[in-house]
């Protein structure tokens, strides 16, 4: 690992400034993905802002539904039993994720920061748009098994690796960031989950919507969302500790044996969780049947752009999807 | 049983340095004051830290890219926890820092001031008596060339506390982080459930 400087501020205002006093600084949570990608040369800092100090790491319940500080750590979110009761989902997803010793580091908001798992992107060998910009996409002709059918660009068809985003899209959540404020100080606004990662279109090395400085406050779980039926779904090549190939989240409510609104969203499959409103138009009003999720789940490939060796995914994904709903309607 | 008088990497230290002595030429250096006993050069990024390890607290002068494996094993001369992948795959490096298990080559020592580090020497009560885990690893047979066997115990030791179900299933979940690639898992997944009985 190249030689950085460290410092460890107590507040959003302190965070900012530290990472403003030099150039090429980071932020540094968990540290489980940032800590390998300098290890490995994909990330070079001169300084990391460390975020431990900051007062980010409570679960907290409202009228509104759930506040989950971004430095709640994967594993204690998981194991929180009033999150667990009212969205099942994401404690599902956290214990499909990572490894019992990495979900005890790993932070929920930088599980949502986590890099992709592209293997170009990984090794500093090859050329890759999202670490060199300009520098060309070997994954397009090459090993790209792993990779996007949906929202890729002729620059980059890197896959966002997380589980717990896939859940949180299908909750409707909403992602809370603080930063520099343009008269000093520190400024708070909300994202849509579904609107915080970005598609790679000319610039793959933005993958997120954050501004120089902003760090990730508090990702908020809408009541709306509580109670209702739901399972998270991943398919992997092995049975643990493993990325996705494909993944489903589906959060749907019910009335008797129909379904009144399904939200679905796929993961593996896209540089951001993949929402798929055909599925979920498919979905409403209809009987929460077999032959009803396969004529809901014809729509979710609408659109793909397989690679060379991903063409699987299709099928898969609409496999994953029904098996979704079969056991979150069972 | 009585304790040899040399270990293997002083054994090999020693030879190796030895063998430099005679190849390098003497080294200009500029003068630093060391950052502890046989502790690195001083440098003005270093980080001063207190780790409170299995009991002890050291005091360490350590740049912020040290990693807590690396100062565990070359800073404090504890070399029961194993370098693997370095990479958080594999988790040969696994120790429990304030009670909760973690990967020790992803943890940067200088975030860890003040922390309490537990590692695979600190189990055993002395020279007295194993951990139950560690009295079932070999009751069990629970491995075969070692490498990966302090990660699998330190693991091991937390699933337990943690609460996680004892069955052949949950056990496989719950120490995916864990490889052996000799594959004692089935003598792995033994000894736990009789050392969680033991308990």
């Amino acid at each position: 690992m190249q030689p950085f400087t460290l410092a460890a501020p107590g507040d959003v205002a302190g965070a900012t400034a530290a990472a403003a006093s030099a150039a090429d600084a980071k932020y540094i949570a968990g540290g489980t993905d940032l800590v390998q990608l300098m290890k490995d040369g994909v990330e070079r800092p001169q300084h990391l802002v460390d975020l431990a100090g900051l007062p980010f790491d409570r679960i907290e319940f409202g009228a509104d539904g759930a506040r989950i500080g971004a430095l709640v750590r994967m594993s204690d979110a998981a194991d929180d039993a009033e999150l667990r009761r009212r969205w099942p989902i994401i404690a599902e997803a956290l214990l499909a994720s990572a490894s019992p010793q990495l979900r005890n580091m790993a932070t929920m908001g930088g599980n949502l920061l986590q890099r992709t798992r592209c293997g170009y992107f990984r090794d500093t060998g090859f050329p890759c748009n999202k670490r060199a910009p300009g520098s060309g996409c070997p994954a397009i002709a090459g090993d790209n098994r792993g990779l996007a059918i949906f929202g890729g660009s002729a620059h980059c068809v890197a896959t966002h690796p997380s589980d717990l985003a896939v859940a949180l899209a299908a909750l409707d959540a909403v992602v809370e960031l603080s930063g520099p404020a343009p008269q000093g100080g520190a400024a708070t606004r909300r994202v849509a989950l579904g609107e915080f990662h970005l598609l790679p279109g000319d610039t793959p090395e933005r993958e997120t919507v954050l501004r120089p400085g902003e760090i990730i406050t508090a990702i908020l779980v809408p009541a709306e969302t509580a109670g209702l039926h739901s399972h998270y779904l991943k398919v992997r090549d092995r049975a643990s500790f493993e990325f996705a190939l494909v993944s489903a989240a589906v959060v749907v409510g019910m009335t008797g044996g129909r379904i009144d609104r399904a939200r679905v969203a796929m993961g593996g499959v896209g540089a951001k969780p993949w929402r798929l409103p055909a599925v979920e138009a498919a979905l409403a009003g209809a009987p929460a049947t077999p032959s009803a999720f396969a004529a809901a789940a014809a729509h979710a490939a609408e659109g793909a752009q397989p690679l060379s060796q991903n063409r699987f995914k299709i099928a898969l994904m609409q496999r994953a999807l029904m098996r979704a709903l079969t056991i979150a309607t069972a | 049983m009585t304790q040899p008088n040399f270990t293997r990497r002083g054994f090999l230290g020693a030879s190796a340095g030895a063998a430099g002595a005679l190849a390098a030429a003497p080294r200009l250096g500029r003068a630093a004051e060391p950052a502890g006993p046989s502790g690195p050069v001083r440098t003005p990024d270093m980080v001063d830290i207190v780790l409170e390890v299995n009991g002890t607290r050291h005091k360490l002068a350590v740049e912020p890219r040290v990693t807590l494996l690396d100062a565990l094993r070359e800073r404090l001369h504890l070399y029961g926890t194993k370098k693997g992948c370095d990479r958080g795959a594999c988790g040969a490096c696994t120790v429990h820092v304030d009670g909760r298990r973690v990967v020790s080559c992803l943890t940067l020592a200088a975030r860890c001031q003040g922390k309490a580090v537990a590692t695979i020497e600190g189990l055993a009560n002395g020279d007295a008596e194993l951990h139950p885990m560690q009295a079932a690893f070999l009751d069990h047979d629970g491995f075969q060339c070692g490498y990966c066997t302090p990660g699998q115990i330190m693991s091991a030791v937390a699933l337990v506390a943690e609460g996680r179900p004892l069955t052949d299933a949950a056990i496989r979940e719950w120490m995916s982080g864990n490889i052996c690639r000799c594959g004692a898992y089935p003598n792995i997944r033994a000894a736990i459930k009789d050392a969680a009985r033991r308990a």
